[in-house]
């Protein structure tokens, strides 16, 4: 009996430290640095980026009087050039109201349906993907800076768990693929460290621009695990450990990916 | 109403060659596709592209199902005197969108 207990403490062991190599800092890459020149241009270039078609979607959505209370963006916010400067930077940040850290869309959400006395815009809309887009743009370039503090500290700590967490049919954790093998072919195509610096980002797979949340259900679908509905406070909690994860990274949002 | 991106260098030198790049926001629908109750979405594309440089014809393309979806377009040209780019898609169900651009030639 005593034996059998000592193994499976080994066995814990093994695990744990298994799981345990988060990429040192120094080593991270942005997808951007494993994409071909022609994507890294597209991406560069505002006119080439099709993200930019959503960007500018946004804009007009921006100053665009909606709901019952017949305010637009704007009319609380102003230029967004300057208010919304560093803002997609810090999310998913802790919200008090909800008591737990909430995404940009959730937040652009919660205005709608607070501020404007509007319905929630749907999730993978083109509308919502177009305003955080918009947010988003104005954060470019600017270092990814996650709130570290004991109210956000449970909630990334839930992000790591799930991001350690075999799951699916496949038996994998993020983890496996993008802190151990990244840099590694997965059927032809590099593996990424999975850094979520240019959310929401055109993916040309997609043809279309796309949330952080979509890629994640990509990812939870090829491990023939159970996704979530979209919003859910499972994928916010991976959102913030990942974002979290990239702190330091600029923003390039809205990227480009193959 | 499409949204399009032109980009063209605002000043050119005479005889240059000069780089166009277009893009335009379309889903360009296969018509191949089912819907979630497995009827076939119907085709929806921008069939065709034009360019003129002072009214005159510079680039055409015909574009099928194939193409993705927003189409993006670049092509050259030889600067050769000041005027107007005009830019013309059209397509399946009426679809029409126009720009354009001005160039200054010295």
């Amino acid at each position: 009996m005593k034996s059998v207990a000592t193994a499976a403490v080994a066995t814990a062991l093994l695990t744990a430290t298994a799981v345990a190599a988060e990429i040192p800092l120094a080593d991270r890459k942005s997808g951007y640095d494993f994409m071909g020149r022609e994507t890294r241009a597209m991406q560069d270039d505002d006119t080439a980026n099709p993200g930019t078609l959503w960007v500018l979607d946004g804009e007009a959505l921006w100053k665009r009087k909606d709901g019952a209370a017949g305010k637009s963006c704007a009319d609380c916010h102003g230029d967004a050039q300057a208010s919304m400067k560093g803002v997609a930077a810090r999310y998913p940040a802790f919200n008090a109201a909800r008591g737990r850290p909430i995404d940009l869309e959730q937040r652009i959400n919660m205005c709608r349906t607070d501020q404007q006395q509007s319905t929630p815009l749907p999730f993978e809309s083109k509308e919502l993907l177009a305003l955080s887009a918009y947010v988003g743009r104005q954060s470019r370039g600017m270092p990814i800076d996650i709130a570290d503090d004991e109210r956000t500290r449970p909630f990334l700590q839930a992000g790591r768990d799930m991001f350690n967490q075999r799951q699916g049919q496949l038996n994998l954790s993020c983890g496996q693929c993008h802190d151990d093998n990244w840099g590694q072919k997965l059927a032809g195509a590099p593996i990424p460290q999975g850094q979520a610096t240019g959310y929401p980002l055109y993916r040309l797979e997609w043809q279309a621009l796309g949330s952080l949340q979509r890629r994640l259900r990509n990812c939870l679908v090829g491990m023939r695990a159970q996704s979530y509905t979209f919003g859910a406070p499972e994928y916010v909690d991976l959102e913030l450990f990942l974002m979290w994860r990239a702190r330091g990274m600029p923003l390039e949002t809205p990227a480009v990916r193959p | 109403m499409a949204r399009a991106l032109i980009n063209v260098p605002p000043k050119a030198k005479r005889g240059e060659l000069i780089e166009i790049k277009t893009l335009i926001s379309h889903n360009m629908e296969t018509g191949f596709r089912p819907d979630n109750t497995g009827k076939p979405v119907p085709r929806d594309i921008i069939t065709e592209f034009v360019c003129k440089y002072n009214g005159e014809e510079i680039f055409r393309a015909e574009l099928y199902p194939a193409v993705s979806a927003n189409p993006f377009l670049t092509f050259f040209t030889i600067a050769t005197e000041s005027g107007t780019l005009n830019f013309e898609w059209t397509g399946d169900n009426g679809f029409s969108a126009t720009e354009s651009v001005n160039i200054t030639v010295e």
